[in-house]
């Protein structure tokens, strides 16, 4: 038995959430090789090779895998496919996008977004947003799983030296192309592994009182995250949605601001170590899952909140 | 161009799921059941390309139990010209799912396979992408963009970090976003023109497609709850709560 991880990078590094995923894959068996599929990529293979965790990197690396297109990635994964017992990467975009489309050709029914290993072929997943989990037993002989990263911490990047072994290109398909990407550039840490999300609903009424919530942020060194409410009234970007449909944060401390509280949204975030809600219906969901919550107008709350945190003599970052 | 818009009927965004005391799965006896949303979506997408004048024919399809046609209806009731459904009983994995609608791709030529892109009650996420290979044709996913060319679509995507464009070449299948437009709702003289349009039913296994699980559901649990939190009087009591009490800042 062997688990072959299907590696998330850009062409440069490894992304934060492929250990992660390392972490979950080496639960399920220790034999764990990597497969890197990029566009000079060399870089890539060897911090997979470096990461304790990791027997084996196999590294192929041709221009038609420089935007990580599903379609030209599956054809060389199923060919690696036959010398492993699980086919595994992260439940993000990338992950979602991907495996299925191997798990079909593999005719494999997918376990999708794991969030725990019980046994080789028996998970732990959450279903209806997360408002129950199923235990479930894969018995198709080859499996194809996705992990929730959140729910695995990273595995450590270096100290092993795994092997690199190259191999060749699959076929490219030539009925899909990349166009562009349009990647919001932030100094802020990544809200899917930001130790601090402060997030803000429709409550925030315009995209400009989000600079509320920035300030705050900026003191606190948090991710900024959004409801989807938010998202879909054009106050803040998709890649800051939480939830249901959008991204599940683990962090902390989650300070949900003018959000009432869906069942979408407590989805994404409910899992959260430490959940302040700061809004002025007494009455929200969202205060049925907070550790700390305050009934107040946000907008004489996030003023003082920021005062606050400036009196403080130190902030752990 | 015809396009081919699979819905599927699942309990309603709105309701509170609960878990059934004997761990078998949740309760949905006497629960509203809806059109799984992103799926609104993928119906009123293909619609709108219909009235641009660029597609000719919209084919709504689920797939399910007796009651699953009310999802087809619904598809017709807001410009879907004719539904299949094809009937089956018990619980169907999206591998299955894509089998089946492999088998109506073949039969039903359609140029374009539009469907919500996961389904609120499993959280699957793997349907589309399932057809797509087994069809051997581009995947657009996650759509919240959708420029539709002569013989290709653009499409724009939601992804983790931003937001990405590819180019499919027809035929292709699409899975949509909430964001990809604002799903219109059935005018009362609409739903009675629906109940008049036609809807063909088919057994699943006059299909030959074999829909037996292939994941054993072993058990189904309530999450562990959350302890009760606190409400604070202002602002300087939550700061001080943080820092000295939960340690986080």
């Amino acid at each position: 038995m062997s688990v072959l991880l299907i590696a998330e990078h850009n062409n440069k590094e490894l992304r934060p959430f492929t250990y992660n995923a390392v972490s979950a894959a080496s639960k399920i068996d220790e034999d764990l090789h990597i497969l890197v599929l990029g566009n000079k990529s060399e870089a890539v293979a060897k911090s997979a090779s470096e990461i304790p965790n990791v027997k084996k990197v196999i590294h192929i690396d041709n221009e038609i895998y420089e935007n990580f297109i599903a379609e030209n990635y599956t054809s060389a994964i199923v060919k690696h496919a036959d010398a492993y017992s699980h086919i595994v990467c992260s439940a993000n975009t990338f992950g979602k996008n991907l495996m299925p489309r191997i798990a079909a050709l593999l005719d494999t029914s997918q376990v999708s977004d794991i969030i725990k290993v019980i046994s080789t072929d028996t998970f732990l997943r959450p279903i209806y947003a997360g408002n129950a989990f199923a235990t479930v037993k894969s018995n198709d002989k080859k499996k194809c799983v996705t992990i929730r990263p959140t729910s695995f911490e990273p595995a450590p990047a270096t100290g092993g030296s795994a092997e690199i072994v190259k191999s060749d290109a699959g076929e490219a398909f030539k009925n899909s192309k990349f166009v562009k990407r349009e990647e919001i550039q932030s100094d802020r840490p990544e809200l899917g592994t930001a130790r601090i999300v402060i997030s803000g609903g429709r409550g925030m009424q315009n995209s400009e009182n989000f600079k509320l919530i920035s300030a705050i942020a900026d003191k606190l060194n948090a991710a900024i995250g959004a409801s989807r409410a938010a998202v879909d009234a054009g106050y803040i970007t998709n890649d800051h949605q939480v939830g249901q449909t959008g991204k599940v944060v683990v962090p902390d401390l989650y300070i949900a601001v003018g959000i009432s509280g869906a069942i979408q949204h407590l989805a994404g975030m409910k899992e959260s170590k430490i959940i302040v809600a700061i809004n002025k219906d007494g009455e929200a969901p969202i205060f049925s899952v907070a550790d700390y919550g305050l009934e107040a107008d946000l907008f004489e709350a996030l003023p003082q909140f920021l005062e606050e945190l400036n009196k403080l003599n130190t902030i752990q970052k | 161009m015809k396009i081919l818009v699979a819905v599927k009927r699942v309990i309603d965004y709105n309701v509170q799921v609960r878990v059934k005391e004997d761990g078998t799965g949740v309760v949905t006896d006497n629960v509203k059941m809806s059109t799984n949303p992103p799926d609104d979506n993928a119906v009123e997408e293909a619609v709108k390309i219909k009235e641009s004048g660029k597609a000719k024919e919209i084919v709504a399809i689920t797939i399910g139990e007796e009651k699953a046609q009310e999802t087809v209806r619904k598809a017709l009731a807001v410009g879907a010209d004719r539904g299949i459904h094809v009937k089956v009983d018990g619980v169907v994995e999206p591998l299955a799912v894509s089998k089946i609608l492999q088998k109506i791709v073949d039969k039903e030529k359609p140029d374009l396979v539009f469907m919500g892109k996961q389904a609120i009650d499993d959280d699957c996420n793997q349907t589309g992408q399932m057809l797509a290979a087994l069809l051997s044709w581009p995947q657009a996913t996650f759509a919240s963009k959708i420029n539709v060319k002569e013989s290709s679509l653009e499409v724009t995507r939601e992804v983790d970090e931003g937001l990405e464009t590819i180019e499919v070449n027809i035929p292709a299948i699409v899975t949509c976003d909430l964001r990809l437009n604002e799903p219109r709702y059935a005018s009362l003289p609409n739903i009675m023109k629906a109940k008049k349009k036609p809807l063909e039913q088919i057994n699943a296994s006059d299909l030959g497609v074999d829909t037996k699980a292939r994941i054993e559901q072993i058990k189904v649990e309530e999450p562990p709850k959350r302890k009760a939190g606190i409400k604070v009087a202002n602002v300087s009591e939550l700061v001080q709560k943080l820092k000295n009490e939960a340690k986080v800042i």
